[in-house]
């Protein structure tokens, strides 16, 4: 109870840089909808509900004066399918906590606090209130880039001049390399990266991110079992 | 000054919020149910990075050579200094000077 406050403004700092980043493609994004003619209120909402980038993003694209409902829903899950193996790695954080504090954290779970927080787990303490305090902060860049976009719309036409897109990909290969462990790694990342890269070629939409995730986590399954990988394993706090 | 929210946007956005938070919290509480250790364990474990690097390498890749000089030089600055902001900054600045110059 007492650890909530230091634990979420800790949780707030970390998130500075991925927030920093998070407004700038919000921005894009912001830029897009604008085009579209959404209201901030539209953005807010969509932010507030969903809160998660790259479905935002499709969203957007798909937005009309008849919105595809069905196509919609479909597309986000199938983006969003991430979030199952994104949920599933916080278990050991959760350890202990009842269902309705579960509930309560796990919908400001985006990419960038997860991310954060992972690699905070890996080299110290990270909690649940860690977690969330990234969530908050995040949500308030997030909305603040959005905003920005969306009303200043006029000022950048072009955000991608600007390489303002490529934050996202430059923002999250920093987190990457921040969870690499080492050897046992290899296999994985690159049974990972084929995967990501075929089904990017030939599947439609954003199915390679779950294609390579899985790919990845089940190759680090049937690979060898060497004593040093065990141990590697059992560095990792809080295991 | 306070725009309407069309019913249809109300729908379609809500629907996208409920998936959303279902797989967010879905994957969370099954997980409980997974043994932790062994074989399975070790695939979790390898899950986060594997994730983040499927995430990134086929946009990476769209950006051609330039793209992986700019995620290279966006790793070896994060590894250096531990500063993400300044590592993202790095790699957004040969994307910008890149397309800048029109190479």
């Amino acid at each position: 109870m007492k650890q909530r406050k230091p634990e979420m403004i800790r949780g707030a700092r970390a998130n500075v840089p991925v927030a920093a980043s998070a407004m700038a493609y919000g921005s894009v994004l912001g830029v897009l909808a604008a085009q579209k003619g959404l209201s901030w209120l539209d953005m807010m909402y969509m932010n507030t509900a969903v809160f998660a980038g790259a479905a935002q993003f499709v969203m957007v694209d798909m937005w009309s004066n008849h919105m595809p409902i069905f196509e919609m829903t479909l597309a986000v899950m199938v983006i969003n399918l991430r979030y199952l193996l994104i949920g599933a790695s916080l278990d050991p954080l959760f350890s202990g906590r009842g269902l309705l504090h579960r509930m309560g954290m796990m919908h400001l779970v985006a990419d960038e606090n997860w991310a954060v927080t992972m690699t905070e787990q890996r080299n110290g303490s990270a909690t649940t209130w860690f977690l969330f305090g990234g969530g908050v902060f995040l949500y308030l860049a997030w909305s603040s880039g959005t905003l920005i976009g969306l009303l200043g719309g006029g000022f950048i036409t072009r955000p991608e001049d600007y390489a303002l897109d490529f934050a996202f990909t430059a923002v999250f290969t920093a987190l990457a390399v921040g969870l690499w462990r080492g050897k046992s790694d290899v296999l994985p990342w690159i049974v990972a990266g084929a995967a990501a890269l075929l089904a990017h070629k030939f599947l439609p939409g954003k199915w390679y991110i779950v294609a390579g995730g899985l790919a990845g986590a089940i190759s680090a399954m049937m690979g060898p079992c060497e004593i040093e990988e065990v141990e590697e394993v059992e560095d990792v706090p809080s295991y | 000054m306070f725009p309407a929210i069309n019913p249809q946007v109300l729908i379609a956005v809500g629907l996208a919020a409920c998936v959303t938070y279902s797989l967010r919290l879905g994957g969370l509480l099954l997980a409980s149910r997974f043994p932790r250790s062994g074989r399975f364990r070790r695939g979790m474990d390898a899950l986060p990075g594997a994730l983040l690097f499927s995430l990134v390498l086929p946009s990476i890749a769209a950006e051609g050579v330039w793209g992986l000089m700019a995620a290279a030089l966006t790793a070896i600055v994060v590894l250096r200094t531990r500063n993400t902001l300044a590592a993202m900054l790095c790699g957004m600045l040969v994307i910008f000077a890149v397309r800048k110059m029109g190479l």
